[in-house]
């Protein structure tokens, strides 16, 4: 288990601001939900992302964002196979969409699954690449927002044990 | 203060591809120092790049992002000579911007 996640995976020192943070916007989700304004389970697609990113697992976090895994082609998502380090992964996600869309990084084994979220408008590329932290083996998903609908991509990769240092 | 990020925009054939480096700890809050003592979090959540003032690229970055960010795209519509502006806000709420020249091939 890497350092940078390992010692208490369930409570992270963010400090009294960031708990309050989470405590609030599952207050606010929920009054949300209570008013009609989310339907539950689910949310409306792209609606809930800063909840998306306090859920602590992958289920969670799709619940939030309104979001089911439908593999789509139009998405290519590249990971290596293997890593060494967990701590840099590098991740690149291709959508073959047209149109301005969303594209979500997520990692499943991380104590936090959404890791990242980029818009992309009109006239950007769909396309991203960036490094991310990945717990333990486990599967990476690409997923993508487009015209109101979830495309998604999966790829697993091994995290070598030998590559978690501390920092 | 957060070191500068480096930019770098380079123009082919009309379309603008952008890496863009973001010098940054993105502690994840679940390290420990040598003495044991919990490490606050501390990391870029918010990043925009913009171009002649027309986003680009906005991004939502979680503590699950590697140190010292990186980013790679593209986007269409820009010329070399245009200025290239990356902001990114973190969980302490500093900001930094910086800016870089589109360059031709």
């Amino acid at each position: 288990m890497c350092a940078w996640f390992a010692p208490r995976p369930d409570a992270p020192t963010d400090g009294v601001v960031a708990a309050d943070r989470r405590a609030a916007l599952r207050l606010m989700a929920a009054a949300l939900v209570a008013a009609g304004v989310l339907p539950w389970p689910a949310a409306r697609a792209g609606e809930n992302d800063a909840l998306a990113f306090a859920s602590g697992s992958l289920e969670a976090a799709l619940r939030a964002l309104g979001a089911t895994l439908d593999a789509s082609p139009e998405i290519r998502l590249a990971v290596p196979d293997f890593v060494e380090n967990g701590a840099v992964v590098p991740v690149e996600v291709t959508s073959q969409l047209a149109g301005p869309q969303t594209i979500f990084v997520l990692s499943e084994a991380n104590p936090f699954p959404l890791v990242a979220r980029f818009v992309v408008p009109d006239g950007t590329l769909p396309y991203v690449s960036t490094r991310i932290k990945v717990a333990k083996s486990c599967n990476i998903y690409a997923l993508v927002l487009a015209d109101g609908r979830y495309y998604s991509a999966v790829k697993a990769t091994t995290v070598t044990v030998g590559g978690c240092g501390n920092g | 203060m957060a070191e500068p990020m480096r930019i770098r925009a380079l123009s082919k054939d009309g379309v603008i591809d952008v890496h863009v480096l973001m010098p940054h700890p993105m502690e994840t809050g679940f390290r420990t120092d040598d003495a044991g003592r919990p490490i606050v979090a501390h990391y870029i959540t918010d990043v925009e790049i913009a171009v002649q003032g027309r986003i680009v690229l906005s991004a939502t970055l979680s503590r699950a992002v590697s140190q010292d960010p990186l980013l790679y795209f593209r986007f269409t519509g820009g010329r070399a000579g245009d200025t290239l502006r990356v902001t990114w806000t973190d969980t302490r709420g500093e900001r930094r911007s910086d800016e870089a020249k589109i360059l031709g091939s």
